[in-house]
């Protein structure tokens, strides 16, 4: 900063961008390049290759059901394999690698959705309890109580009651998309707002909020403007971990045969529908679980390389 | 220490009844209808009748009212009874089900061990785990034993139970034989036979379970360890000339514990409602199982109870964990 002030304006260095700075920390962490690299790959694959691979995941083709994936040739050569169906189909012939491709679009999309309203309502709450004394008593109590909630078996209570009136007002799979995404939104905020909360409290005695304050800048401005910038951070990191158990939270809801309708694949309820045969085919139950498992442990690493690169005192270094 | 932990418990009553309250309101605004899997033959009139038999005919407040009073009054005194032949309870509605018409906290106290066994358990291997290898990965930081310790967390963080718990089968059961993929809870331990019966059909779900309780664990022990480790009075200890195994294991891993015990007690109830997943994989026929199964038939009194029990799990645990902190760090006073 000094050399900035001291040395003439041509001869200054050019102000860094302190986006790139936190990539340049990010590509540091090899696991989370690693996982941005899947995580790429695995939402293209989901988005594009329906349309590449334009197979419909609920084409029944009973002459070809059970057929094995393709590598089952390389140490059974009697195994009913086939190039038209690389990973192989289910007990009614469906393809599916496209099973696959499309139970992802819709568990990522319900993981994006959920971890998007989660931290939002996470950061008004948070933001709101932080700023506003008044409200911080009532807010933080209320959170607490949520947290207090057994939380799982309340989402299973609100699945399997709220699903037929939503069915009937949105359609069956709307309905179910609606009812999934609030229930995992409305369980999962609380962390956002306790960290947000605890955030605006420390910055909001710092000298640039009283000086914005005294120049007659309003609590909305100042909240927008310099408030939720500077915990934009600690924002981001919670909202990987909140993509993270939006995704385990669908996949365990539609395991538990609480999820979407079975004609409707995601990739918890691909492995769910796979289990009672997995005896004799266990590939369909590692396909769609390696899915989950790896596309979490993508996410989890970038939480991880992101808390790094955010932090300023690491940055430095 | 007392008043505070006085002080909290009068706290938590007003929390549970809220938390009582949420899950009824939940319950009752839902249109579910335990009538629902009844036959159609049934005349409207007989079907109105059956409601309020089953008590659904009064308004939600007077229901919600006398839920209470089952649960915090005549439950008791009906344990009272069983346990000093006394007779308070006598003449009294106990929270029956809807599905099998019999006291609900009998069909609980049927299901409860199976679930305490493989819960508890997991609890205890994964804690016993998570320990040493929290403690090395401090002490060799940056290692290659730290770096897998990592992973190996991320893992447990990152595959969820309902496929590590497939996955285990599928290697261990279906392809090398090894292990029963089904528990068997009419398994009766009589001889060393039946033990050893009952520890290899333990072993997968305890080992699912115990995973997610090792990466939380293990990571916190790591953590605290590294605070330690780092503080004036470990070089003063060395300094004094103490062998390095006094060090770290008198001096630094007590003053560790004190955060990891308050996480160990609130994990507690996280594990409880893992076990949901767990319990339907392995088939074992514990609380978890009770729950879905109730949940599919809109038994309300079982989802309450269950509900509200694992509320009040969590709640004193948390109550606990607080506690137990002042208790082991006498530089946190509660006044």
């Amino acid at each position: 900063m000094s050399d900035l002030t001291t040395s003439a304006p041509a001869a200054a260095p050019k102000p860094r961008n302190q986006w790139l700075d936190v990539w340049a920390q990010f590509r540091t962490h090899k696991g989370a390049v690693l996982g941005l690299g899947f995580l790429a790959f695995i939402t293209l694959f989901a988005a594009l290759g329906p349309t590449l691979w334009g197979v419909d995941p609920g084409d029944l083709d009973i002459r070809n059901k059970d057929v094995r994936p393709i590598y089952h040739m390389l140490f059974d050569s009697d195994a009913k394999v086939s190039w038209a169906h690389p990973m192989g189909t289910d007990n009614l012939g469906r393809d599916i690698m496209a099973n696959i491709m499309q139970g992802g679009r819709i568990s990522l999309a319900v993981g994006w959705t959920a971890m998007i309203l989660a931290v939002f309502i996470g950061t008004l709450v948070g933001v709101l309890a932080g700023y506003f004394r008044k409200a911080d008593g009532l807010l933080m109590r209320f959170t607490d109580l949520v947290l207090a909630l057994p939380l799982l078996p309340l989402l299973l209570v609100m699945m399997l009651l709220f699903r037929d009136p939503l069915r009937a007002a949105f359609g069956p799979e709307n309905g179910i998309f609606i009812l999934i995404v609030v229930g995992i939104g409305i369980t999962s905020w609380m962390q956002t707002a306790r960290i947000v909360r605890g955030d605006i409290m420390a910055l909001k005695e710092r000298e640039f909020v009283l000086a914005a304050r005294s120049i007659g800048t309003p609590s909305r401005r100042i909240i927008t403007r310099h408030l939720l910038p500077n915990v934009l951070s600690p924002i981001m990191v919670s909202a990987t971990l909140g993509l993270a158990t939006a995704i385990i939270t669908e996949s365990a809801l539609s395991f538990l045969g609480l999820g979407f309708p079975s004609d409707f694949p995601t990739w918890g309820k691909i492995l769910f529908d796979s289990v009672d045969r997995m005896t004799a085919f266990p590939e369909r139950v590692i396909w769609p679980g390696l899915a989950i498992s790896l596309t979490v442990l993508a996410v989890n690493y970038i939480g991880d390389g992101l808390r790094d690169a955010l932090d300023p005192k690491i940055r430095g270094l | 220490m007392l008043i505070y932990t006085f002080r909290r418990l009068l706290i938590s009553i007003p929390t549970l009844l809220f938390i009582a309250f949420v899950i009824f309101m939940l319950l009752e605004l839902a249109p579910g209808d335990p009538m629902a899997q009844m036959p159609l033959t049934i005349p409207p009139e007989v079907k109105e009748a059956m409601r309020i038999a089953l008590g659904l005919g009064e308004p939600w407040y007077v229901r919600f009212l006398l839920w209470l009073n089952q649960f915090f009054i005549v439950e008791p005194q009906h344990w009272i009874d069983q346990a000093f032949g006394t007779s308070f309870a006598e003449g009294k509605q106990r929270i029956i089900s809807f599905q099998s018409r019999s006291p609900v906290f009998d069909t609980i106290a049927q299901r409860l061990p199976q679930t305490l066994w493989v819960v508890g358990m997991s609890y205890v291997v994964g804690v016993l785990i998570a320990l040493p290898i929290g403690i090395i990965s401090a002490y060799r930081q940056y290692s290659v034993f730290d770096q897998a310790g990592t992973f190996v967390s991320m893992i447990g963080f990152s595959v969820p139970p309902f496929f590590s718990g497939v996955l285990l089968i599928v290697i261990f059961s279906v392809q090398l034989g090894w292990l029963p993929s089904i528990y068997d809870t009419t398994l009766v331990v009589n001889s060393w036979d039946t033990f050893k019966q009952q520890m290899m059909q333990m072993v997968m779900p305890v080992m699912v379970l115990a995973l997610q309780t090792t990466a939380q664990v293990s990571r916190y022990m790591r953590a605290s360890m590294l605070d330690n480790l780092s503080q004036d009075y470990v070089r003063t200890a060395r300094a004094k000339g103490m062998s390095e195994s006094v060090v770290v294991l008198k001096h630094v891993l007590r003053n560790s514990m004190i955060p990891v015990v308050t996480v160990i007690a609130l994990g507690i109830p996280s594990i409880f409602g893992g076990a949901i997943i767990t319990e339907q994989i392995f088939k074992v026929n514990g609380l978890g199982q009770l729950l879905i199964l109730a949940l599919q038939g809109s038994d309300i009194p079982m989802v309450m109870t269950i509900t509200f029990l694992l509320a009040v799990l969590i709640v004193l645990m948390n109550l606990i964990a607080d506690v137990l902190y002042g208790v082991l760090d006498p530089r946190i006073r509660y006044e």
